[in-house]
């Protein structure tokens, strides 16, 4: 996800550019709550401008990091800055940062409107008719404008989610936190609000961080995204990179679908890898790390959309697999085929419906062939 | 079935019929004889005997002297009057000081909780009586409270409490404070504690927190203590007549005056209806109050 | 709602629960004292506790108590129960606004008003005031507490568990006897408590109902005390504290302990499955 900078010849990737100053930065931020390490020694840039995606399970500490940015809770150990100045003793109504609940937290005893006017009342320099001209524009952006009379029961859910965000944006803040704050929404109203959120942080310019577990959410929406385990940053990179080059098997996983085949370095060339992976099995050829050793253990993850199946063994192709179609998921716009080797071992592949078939292409038991290229998988060794 | 429903309908519905609905008839009716010299001490008595010329002289018989009497002898509106407004400021008091423990107890760890909740319902189930007769020792003027004042050097002279409306006040605070902490504990308890992290995520500090977001919120609460104290306290005749002396006048232990010192059914019965009327305007309010909050929650 | 706990909250906690305590507190020690003068200390002593168990007028009053508690709760239980399953089952009938304002009325009409309303309906019926009057009369009252109780866990409980008893071949009277019953049944247990005290407590409405022939506990109590302090109050005092600390903090246990079985029962079950 590369977005136009002001000059369209280059793409928005401050991360690349050593002369950045990143807006935040955490410096080996450890946080403890009693035995229980919430944060372990993380070190991570945000860049102004980026929508960032913090993604993991729950209780991966995504939440608390994004606490600690908001100023609810603070670091046991190392030092949070924004714009270049520790925000340690700086307490949350103080921070030029607003968050948006995962609960929406609406103040159920406030009009749509005075929810969103709290926090610029709060602020003390506006006049009435400033905020009340700041509150109408931020109800503009949202869509809500004719909204701003009723209290928070009386508008659905998804307008409930829009009140919210413009609460937490009216106050311009520097730092935008939103926490699951598309999780309540239905599936499809869902999908449709990714693409406003990132219409309005496009818009305005303001730097999102979100932090969600959705990891298609978070590859839809988010310039960068952290992929988090256990209080620690797996891997940190755009989502296109988080999904073609994952750096560990946790990430893969986490991340898509994906094959996964252990297995051991049998040969090592220069145009490649080739890994044993499976008694009886052709051993895969593959591009992999420069530093792999001969017989060293690792990991073959390919995607299922990267398998192309045929009848008939495919000629001139790097790796071929046969086997029998164990099992068929028809999705609509594609089908996933789990495909059993002689081994046992079944693999996943995905073809395009592209075309309206009375009559599907493979059917259960058939005998197939996978095949994909030397660089359509990548070899791990984490 | 249909029978048994109906039974089941009928059984409790005859008893509150005869036993609580009937006898205010009966109060009403009496409020509206005249006082005799007799067994009953009312005339004029129903006598079903006398066919119809009895039923037309037991209407004619009716009248509204007692409450004309009401208005004409200063004793009773006084003792209206100061009766509500004893109700009004001590159920003020007793919400300044059920506030502070409910926030304190919504605030402590839930698995405290329980345990704070039964301390404040513990002494409910101890007898009423009891616990404000525990005032007279310490209010007295050789009382426990006067004994450590002068003890201390506070104060070179005992202090005059007990029998005085100060007295009232402190047992009615004393008496009611769980009437008043539970409903507002039970508002602060389902607050959604991200609504004050919002608060203050906007640039509330703490405290504007609180009364911006906590107090409007725990409005429902507030509202439903002070009725739950006000209403019972307007009509209370225990704690006056123990603790209040002579000099506190309340409409409760006016009433038992009438009826037990004076004998006086007509009026006693007269000043029931007005106390009943006087209180029928919070309950209504009271009642619909709780149906909203129970339309809301649903 | 569960965030820092403040300075100013403990404060008001121990203040809250000093003025709470600390009457109820000094009552009994104080019933210990060996002086007649209730607030002058003159060395621990029971004897105003043998002084109180010779009073036969104290013992008297505390059977009739004990007589009209136990009685009028049962009648209050059995009629509160019957009066809850109208309020939330029995559907619409004529007259049905009426009757929940019969169930919601007594429990906030001042004392003094129903108790004058009794005694002038038992002097009109020519009834012989006594235990019997006062049973009635504490029944009446504390059936609408039992009603409201019984109701709140009755608007609570999910209904289809009566619809599948109906399914499965009950009479809609089985169904309550073998569904509803037992699950309504620790409303029901409270409702019954809640009666026994507010029998056991009342002063006011007792005083009207009973006659010359029978004297409660509270009535007893409040004549000594009008009169001033009295130490053998404090003794009589100090035993009912104790009697109901123990039951409360007994039943609380008892539901505590039933609780954490149940939990544990529900992580045993989870572990195995």
């Amino acid at each position: 996800m590369t977005r136009p900078d002001p000059s369209p010849t280059t793409v928005f990737a401050p991360w690349d550019d050593p002369d950045e100053p990143p807006l935040i930065r955490f410096d080996n931020v450890t946080k403890r709550f009693g035995d229980f390490t919430a944060i372990s020694g993380l070190t991570l840039d945000i860049y102004a401008r980026e929508f960032f995606a913090l993604l993991g399970p729950s209780g991966c500490g995504k939440t608390t990091l994004m606490r600690m940015l908001a100023g609810f809770e603070t670091p046991s150990e190392g030092v949070i800055s924004l714009g270049g100045q520790d925000i340690g003793p700086v307490p949350p109504n103080k921070r030029p940062v607003n968050m948006m609940f995962q609960s929406y937290a609406l103040f159920p005893h406030l009009s749509v409107a005075d929810n969103i006017a709290f926090g610029l009342k709060r602020s003390g320099n506006m006049t009435r008719q400033q905020i009340s001209a700041r509150v109408d524009e931020m109800l503009e952006l949202v869509q809500l404008g004719k909204f701003g009379k009723r209290k928070p029961h009386q508008i659905s859910g998804g307008q409930r989610q829009r009140v919210a965000l413009a609460r937490a944006l009216a106050k311009a803040p520097k730092l935008l936190l939103l926490d699951e704050p598309l999780a309540a929404l239905d599936k499809k109203l869902r999908a449709e609000t990714q693409f406003e959120l990132m219409d309005i942080q496009e818009k305005l310019g303001t730097t999102f961080v979100i932090v969600t577990h959705d990891q298609e959410e978070a590859m839809t929406v988010a310039s960068r995204v952290a992929v988090m385990d256990h209080g620690r940053l797996v891997q940190v990179a755009t989502p296109e990179r988080i999904y073609e080059f994952p750096n560990s098997r946790y990430v893969a996983d986490f991340i898509g679908e994906v094959n996964l085949l252990d297995g051991a370095v049998l040969r090592k060339t220069k145009a490649g890898l080739t890994i044993s992976w499976a008694e009886g099995q052709p051993p895969i050829a593959a591009q992999g790390p420069e530093d792999l050793q001969k017989g060293a253990n690792c990991t073959f993850a390919i995607r299922p959309e990267k398998i192309t199946i045929s009848s008939d063994k495919p000629e001139g192709c790097a790796n071929a697999l046969s086997g029998r179609v164990l099992d068929i998921g028809y999705l609509g716009n594609i089908s996933t085929y789990h495909v059993e080797l002689a081994n046992g071992q079944v693999i996943k592949a995905q073809m395009a419906n592209n075309r309206r078939l009375s009559r599907r292409a493979f059917s259960w038991d058939d005998e197939v062939w996978l095949s994909f290229t030397d660089s359509a998988g990548v070899v791990l060794t984490a | 079935m249909n029978l048994r429903r109906l039974a089941l309908i009928a059984v409790p519905y005859g008893w509150l019929l005869l036993l609580f609905l009937v006898p205010f008839g009966i109060v009403l009716k009496i409020s509206l004889s005249d006082q005799a010299l007799a067994i009953p001490p009312y005339t004029p008595t129903f006598d079903l005997a006398g066919g119809w010329a009895g039923i037309k002289s037991f209407f004619t018989g009716l009248d509204l002297e007692n409450f004309t009497y009401l208005t004409t002898d200063n004793l009773y509106w006084k003792a209206y009057l100061s009766s509500v407004w004893i109700a009004t400021l001590s159920t003020l008091l007793t919400l300044l000081a059920g506030y502070p423990i409910a926030y304190a107890m919504a605030r402590a760890r839930p698995e405290w909780r329980p345990t704070l909740m039964m301390l404040v319902i513990l002494p409910f189930w101890t007898s009423f009586l009891i616990r404000i007769y525990a005032w007279i020792g310490i209010l007295g003027q050789t009382g426990y409270l006067n004994q450590l004042l002068l003890w201390s050097g506070l104060i070179s002279k005992p202090l005059v409490i007990l029998n005085t409306p100060v007295a009232v006040y402190i047992g009615i605070i004393y008496a009611y404070l769980p009437f008043m902490v539970l409903p507002i504990y039970a508002t602060l308890e389902k607050l959604d504690s991200d609504l004050l992290e919002a608060a203050e995520d906007l640039g509330c500090s703490r405290f504007s927190a609180f009364w911006l977001v906590t107090f409007p919120l725990s409005r429902p609460g507030v509202i439903a203590g002070c009725f739950l104290v006000f209403i019972p306290v307007v009509g209370e005749f225990v704690i006056p007549s123990l603790l209040g002396g002579s000099r506190t006048l309340m409409i409760g232990k006016v009433l038992w005056d009438e009826f037990f010192s004076n004998r006086d059914w007509p009026t006693a019965s007269a000043v029931a209806v007005v106390l009943l009327l006087i209180l029928i305007v919070p309950i209504i309010l009271f009642q619909r109050h709780q149906q909203r909050q129970q339309e809301l929650d649903a | 709602m569960s965030r820092r706990f403040s300075w100013f909250n403990a404060t008001s906690l121990t203040l809250g629960f000093v003025f709470l305590y600390l009457p109820i507190t000094i009552l009994v020690i104080y019933s210990f004292n060996s002086s007649k003068l209730v607030t002058v200390w003159a060395g621990f002593s029971t004897k105003w506790y043998g002084v109180l168990f010779r009073d036969q007028a104290y013992l008297d009053a505390a059977v009739i108590t004990l007589k009209v508690a136990l009685v009028s709760s049962t009648l209050a239980t059995i009629l509160g129960t019957m009066a809850a399953w109208v309020l939330v089952r029995a559907g619409r009938f004529r007259g049905r606004t009426l009757f929940s304002g019969m169930i919601y009325a007594p429990l906030v009409v001042p004392d003094v008003i129903t108790g004058l309303s009794l005694l002038l309906l038992f002097i009109a019926l020519g009834l012989n005031r006594g235990i019997g009057t006062i049973i009635l009369a504490h029944a009446t009252f504390s059936m609408c507490y039992v009603s409201v109780v019984v109701s709140s866990r009755l608007v609570s409980f999910d209904q289809s568990l009566e619809e599948a008893a109906l399914d499965l071949g009950c009479s809609p009277f089985d169904a309550f006897r073998s569904v509803t019953l037992p699950i309504i049944a620790p409303a029901v247990v409270s409702g019954w408590l809640l009666s026994f005290t507010l029998s056991l407590d009342d002063l006011v409405i007792s005083t009207f109902a009973s006659g010359p022939s029978a004297t409660t506990l509270p009535m007893k109590i409040y004549s000594q005390v009008r009169l001033g302090l009295n130490p053998e109050i404090n003794a009589l005092s100090t035993i009912l504290i104790s009697l109901v600390t123990i039951g409360v903090i007994a039943s609380s246990l008892i539901s505590k302990r039933a609780s954490v079985r149940r939990q544990r029962q529900e992580q045993q079950a989870l572990a195995q499955s």
